[in-house]
């Protein structure tokens, strides 16, 4: 029996809360809105929602965008680069690259301007060997003119130190000497892979970042602490798994996207309990999608995160794709008279026409709502200035005249283009990662998610649409069932002929000493752990690489290359035995498990209607692909366990509204997820 | 297939196909390079996808993806084939890498491949890779000084590689037999047809829901729609006849510059562009074929207007009159290696130099406008095996109304990054000693240009032979509106402590060096845009902080006088503003 657990999720417009309590008890739910300034505030405020003391919590999972935030918005510490003498400028020539294909102009500012940015002499070649030996007292006067400088985060970056970190190890110790704080940041700790710019960049985001989220996270466990919780705060990480408040800002990186990773971890957590291993998630919000794959169950893992342009993130996260489209996103006529949807959306300010804050540009919300999939009751209230007619009028302006469409057929052009556009970059994103979607699920949520996912399924071929119990809270529930988890990576870069097997031995077991000490040193209470190994590689002469499960350290090189060829053979569908075989990297996953959270919970039986009919609310006209339906609405709250009923069917939830078109089926599964079966093409109309 | 006419067409159904014809080739862009072999393909994306029409061979659509160069010339090379197809059935493969039908330079390989929808041919896909080596006198193919395009390597005419969906192993072992590293390009070469092949499938699917004649229909109303779309910021312009220039520095074999004469006319909304007052033909590589010149404009205009999406509509409104008896026409034998890297982003050049005076609020200065091409190769002691290092580099942006250019940007007709560092020390027995901003290269202006870089690397064992086929080391990328040149491309060889700079500067073959010897290339910046007197003095403060420029620099270029601790002297600025002034107006 495990006590309370709240995982709290600090989102841009809301801060979710779930608390899951002791067997029996209901779980609660909070949603206040997000204090941007001090996210803290809202977190507080949130817990206080429940009405349940912090003394009798055992666990508060954080996910936070403190540290994406702080990055995207530049709001970061001031740091300063230690470097190989001639390379200063890595961080700021990138990797040649300019920000669209077309177009010759934009903008680039390195995270740390030239000035800040010192060399001393010291080399490494490739193999690791010292070229040049490190100029210690360089290093002192660089660290101290730094320091003169007002400098308070340091990074220290060596060409090669992924291969042999002595001189980054020799120049930090040197510099922890006299730095007034614990803010330095080696690049080989943080990530040690090859490829000196993405190193470096990963490296500046981790030291411009740590400050922030050290003071944010001390200021956090404080203020619970003050208010009576007596254990350890836990903070989301981008790949899914958790960390100790105390040593999270170490690698503040690996902080970053970590909201979208725990709706991942939720997504994984649902969709195996109700047997599904293989899934897409989809989550929409207002201004965007974030799509991930999830194979056997396991969230697939990248370290290729690129955050913005020109700033990749190389450390392992859940592998999030996202996609410029969000409820917000304004539909408009370009100069060929075609219609448009995006890329310019009207986020939370101005927001959508009927938000009533001064937008005046129809987006996709806007035209759901014409369609009569959203409730307009529900989203304009009495006093609201705007009203159902009013945006008609603008979509039949703005839309309708140009295509020469009335007001409801241009909001169904806005939704059908919306979708098709969502639905082509979906299927780019499995098909970039080797996977066909037809042989996935979708599982939706998100507040616009399940309004579009149905639509999506059918026009990708993919036969099941799973939408979870509470689609709005799902990375606050991400929180509460992920496990603790610590990745790791070392390159190697020799052919698997010519590997030293004792070595990848060595690799490997050092990782996992290297996660189990942390996991220990952070001190969680788990059930066991898990070792996940992977080796990433590719054919000689290839820049792509695959990604190779590896069974233990033990492994054979001829486990290796069997491994590998499979691989390539599933993804390309192409057998070389010509050409050979390279190990690139060497990654580890130490998972610390942690008590499950049974699903049946988030469901409030004593909410349930007795038989379907007791769930519906009431029928409404809908606009549909094939044309407008007279079509029934339920309550999600209401609908009984094990209840089974076909499409059309609106089913609306406090969080989010769930479209199921004609000839589609409902199934709600025993643990409170709907199962939507998709109607083939064709077979809709 | 019935025909529709195009007032039938809904505007949904328009938008949907119009991603769908995208999205056939975006699947045909990631096929073929998440398979290929070759970095220049897979990690350089020099490789481009599309779809094009069954009888003129035009444009319907292309990867956003694609290499930008490949933009117009795609459609020219299927022209080609299809003059000469002949019969062609279902699973036939043309390969063909014939600069004068259609092409670029013979390393890019293009597949060709008809398309039938039940029994019927409906359209053609094709797509380019660049292959790293076609045989020829220099690895690679980027020879500085070849005289005929014989020197060059292996030239194909289009031939069907795959017959009714078999390769023909006969014509491929006459490929292999004639190209360097033969063994690995049967990996790329079934990334390339299997590319094509998942745009079948994809086409298939797409006519399957919609209908043949939907399609067909919806592919001339998107063509007629793009027209329409580049027409309307044609018309934005001021009628009248725009001049711009642009040099080559050299052919690689006589030492004189080629210039590019750019006259295009603009009337209502079209223009006309006129290039015969350019250079003769030259006996060095730096001819362009005919596809080549004209792409190099099409690519040049979606710069310009990166918003219009590309087919053949969007080319409609450019009348490009043939620039015979000009270096930009090149015929048999004509070597044309340099054609696609460099000759290309100089006729770019000279189009934004001409459009500059039409339109000042949209355009932007010189970009570096050279791949920087420098092969090295030589004989590794240690590995005991002999190796080609390729590298290419990129250079600094113009200044634009917005913003000062940006650095190490890639070059305009490609999309690439650099490969690591990290990576080129672990593969080739070379160290690097630098790799820097290129200071003082941005051209002066009111928004200046970025800056090049600086690499400097060392050879560390055995011998070597360096090339380089690079440009704008006579002059730097335009300044426009005021703005000054961006700096030079400036190459040296230091063989033990002697010096060696190349007679043409930018361009040279076969240095030998051997181990302790240093190659160092500093790229060009970009051009200013507006004065540099108009330019921020606090601007140039946080410049000479950065050490993009020296305080004498500041001086000079921008009239500011920058103190010690990097603030602006105010009353030395005005003063020397002004009399800088003054004397610029006692001058006229």
């Amino acid at each position: 029996m495990t006590g309370r657990i709240i995982g709290v999720d600090v989102g841009g417009t809301f801060t979710d809360l779930i608390l899951a309590g002791a067997d029996g008890e209901v779980p609660r739910i909070a949603k206040v809105p997000t204090t941007v300034d001090n996210q803290s505030f809202g977190v507080i405020a949130a817990i206080g929602e429940t009405g349940v003391a912090l003394e009798d919590v055992e666990t508060v999972v954080h996910g936070t965008t403190a540290t994406t935030n702080a990055i995207l918005e530049r709001k970061v510490a001031r740091c300063g680069l230690i470097t190989t003498r001639g390379f200063r400028d890595v961080l700021e020539l990138g990797r040649r690259t300019r920000p669209q294909p077309y177009g010759l102009t934009g903008r680039f500012d390195p995270l740390v301007p030239r000035e800040l940015r010192m060399e001393v002499d010291e080399r490494m070649d490739a193999a690791g060997e010292v070229v040049r030996p490190l100029d210690e007292d360089g290093v002192r006067a660089a660290v101290q003119a730094l320091l003169d400088q007002g400098v308070e985060s340091l990074i220290i970056h060596f060409l090669h130190a992924y291969i042999n970190p002595a001189h980054e190890r020799r120049a930090a110790e040197i510099a922890r000497a006299f730095w007034p704080n614990g803010y330095i940041t080696m690049g080989h700790a943080i990530l040690s892979e090859y490829r000196e710019y993405e190193r470096g960049v990963t490296a500046a985001v981790n030291a411009s970042i740590q400050p922030v989220l050290h003071r944010y996270i001390s200021r956090l466990s404080e203020e619970l602490k003050e208010r009576g919780y007596g254990h350890d705060l836990l903070v989301m990480q981008g790949n899914g798994g958790t960390v100790s408040s105390r040593i999270v800002s170490e690698a503040a990186v690996n902080t970053v996207m970590s909201g979208p990773a725990s709706g991942v971890m939720a997504a994984a957590y649902t969709a195996s309990r109700a047997g599904f291993d293989s899934v897409i998630t989809y989550d929409m919000g207002g201004t965007s999608c974030d799509v991930g794959l999830i194979r056997g169950g396991i969230p697939q893992v990248s370290s290729e995160l690129e955050l913005e342009y020109a700033m990749p993130v190389h450390v392992p996260m859940v592998d999030l794709h996202t996609i410029g489209a969000g409820g917000g996103s304004i539909a408009h006529i370009n100069d060929a008279g075609m219609l448009q949807i995006g890329p310019e959306s009207a986020g939370a300010v101005p927001g959508p026409i009927c938000y009533a804050r001064g937008g005046t540009r129809p987006t996709i919300t806007d035209a759901n709502l014409v369609l009569g999939r959203l409730n307009p009751e529900a989203l304009l209230s009495v006093d609201t200035p705007v009203s159902l007619a009013d945006i008609e009028a603008v979509i039949a302006q703005q839309i309708g005249n140009p295509l020469g469409l009335d007001a409801k057929g241009a909001a169904a052009a806005i939704v059908h283009v919306a979708n098709d556009r969502m639905a082509g970059a979906l299927r780019m994103v499995s098909l970039a990662r080797g996977h066909d979607p037809r042989d996935f699920a979708l599982f939706a949520f998100g507040g616009a998610g399940p309004l579009h996912a149905v639509a999506l399924a059918r026009e990708l071929g993919i036969p099941k649409v799973l939408i979870p119990a509470r689609p709005g809270i799902t990375n606050a529930f991400g929180c509460i069932v992920a496990d603790v988890r610590h990745d790791y990576v070392n390159t190697v870069n020799r052919l698997v002929a010519d590997l030293d097997m004792d070595r990848v031995r060595a690799i490997l077991e050092s990782q996992i000493a290297d996660g189990t000490d942390t996991i220990a040193r952070e001190g969680v209470a788990i059930e066991g752990l898990t070792v996940i190994h992977s080796a990433d590689m590719q054919f000689q002469g290839q820049s792509h690489i695959l990604s190779v499960p590896i069974a233990g350290t033990g492994v054979s090189r001829e486990a290796l290359q069997q491994g590998f060829e499979e691989a390539y053979w599933n993804r390309f569908e192409v057998e070389l035995p010509e050409i050979r075989a390279v190990l690139v990297n060497l990654h580890t996953a130490v998972i610390g498990r942690r008590p499950g959270v049974p699903l049946e919970a988030l469901v409030n039986r004593q909410d349930l209607a007795a038989d379907l009919a007791g769930a519906c609310t009431g029928v409404r006209d809908v606009g549909f692909p094939d044309g407008w339906r007279e079509t029934p609405v339920y309550r999600r709250s209401r609908i009984p366990l094990g209840a089974s009923f076909e499409g059309p069917a609106i089913i609306e939830q406090l969080d989010t509204t769930i479209v199921v078109e004609p000839a589609s089926r409902v199934d709600a599964d025993e643990l409170g997820n709907l199962i939507v079966s998709v109607a083939a093409e064709g077979t809709a109309a | 297939m019935s025909i529709i006419d195009p007032k039938d067409i809904d505007p949904v159904t328009l938008a949907v196909i119009q991603n769908g014809l995208q999205q056939v080739c975006a699947e045909m862009d990631l096929a073929f390079v998440r398979a290929a072999f070759s970095p220049v393909i897979s990690e350089a994306l020099d490789r481009s996808d599309g779809i094009y029409h069954r009888e003129t061979g035009e444009l319907i659509a292309q990867g956003e993806l694609g290499l930008p160069v490949f933009v117009g010339t795609m459609q020219f090379g299927t022209q080609e084939v299809i003059k000469r197809a002949g019969e062609v059935r279902p699973g036939d493969m043309f390969i063909v890498n014939d600069p004068y039908l259609g092409g670029t330079h013979l390393m890019d390989v293009r597949f060709v491949k008809p398309y039938f929808y039940k029994g019927a041919l409906f359209a053609w896909l094709a797509n380019t890779g660049h292959w790293p080596d076609t045989g020829g006198a220099v690895p690679g193919g980027f020879s500085a000084n070849a005289t005929e395009v014989e020197q060059e390597g292996l030239r194909l005419p289009p031939v069907k590689l795959f017959k009714e969906g078999v390769m023909d192993d006969e014509i491929l072992s006459i490929i292999l037999s004639n190209i360097r590293i033969a063994d690995q390009r049967i990996g790329d070469i079934k990334a390339q047809a299997a590319a094509l092949t998942i745009g079948e499938k994809r086409l298939t699917a797409l006519l399957d829901r919609y209908g043949a004649g939907m399609v067909d229909a919806c592919i001339g109303e998107l063509k007629d729609r793009a027209a329409q779309q580049m027409r309307a910021r044609i018309a934005t312009m001021p009628d009248g006849l725009y001049e711009g220039e642009a040099f080559v520095d050299s052919d690689g074999v006589v030492d004189e510059p080629l210039r590019i004469d750019m006259k295009i006319r603009k009337e209502g909304s079209e223009l006309y562009f006129d290039m015969s007052g350019s250079s003769p033909p030259c006996l060095g590589p730096m001819n362009s074929v005919i596809a080549t010149t004209r792409s190099s404009i099409y690519l040049a205009m979606k710069h310009i207007f990166p918003e219009v999406p590309i087919n053949a509509g969007t080319f409609e409104p450019l009348h490009i009159e043939d620039p015979e008896g000009t270096f930009l026409y090149a015929k048999y034998p004509r070597p044309v290696s340099g054609c696609a890297a460099e000759v290309s982003q100089r006729i770019a050049e000279a189009v934004f130099s001409a459009l500059v005076k039409a339109m000042p609020d949209r355009m932007f200065a010189a970009p570096a406008g050279t791949s920087g091409n420098f092969a090295l190769g030589g004989f590794d002691p240690e590995r005991g095996r002999p190796y080609v290092m390729y590298l290419i580099s990129g250079g600094g942006y113009g200044g634009f109304r917005g913003g000062d250019g940006i650095s190490n940007g890639c070059s305009t007709i490609g999309i690439s990054k650099t490969t690591p560092l990290e990576v080129i020390e672990q593969y080739y027995p070379v160290l690097f000693e630098e790799y820097a901003l290129h200071v003082g290269s941005g051209g002066a202006g009111r928004q200046r240009g970025g800056f090049g870089v600086t690499y400097d690397v060392r050879l560390r064992r055995g011998e070597a032979k360096a090339s380089f086929v690079m440009d704008h080391g006579r002059t730097g990328p335009q300044g426009v509106l005021g703005g000054a040149d961006g700096g030079v491309n400036k190459v040296r060889v230091y063989r033990g402590d002697q010096e060696y700079i190349p007679p043409h500067l930018s361009k040279d073959q076969g240095i030998r060096i051997t181990a302790g010897d240093r190659v160092r290339v500093s790229t060009p910046g970009g051009g200013g845009y507006g004065a540099p007197s108009e330019r921020d003095p606090a601007a140039i403060a946080v410049d000479v902080g950065r050490g993009y420029y020296t305080a004498a620099e500041a001086a000079e270029l921008f009239g500011v006088v920058v103190l010690e601790d990097f603030s602006v002297d105010e009353a030395a600025t005005a003063k020397l503003r002004q009399d800088r002034k003054g004397l610029a107006a006692a001058g006229e």
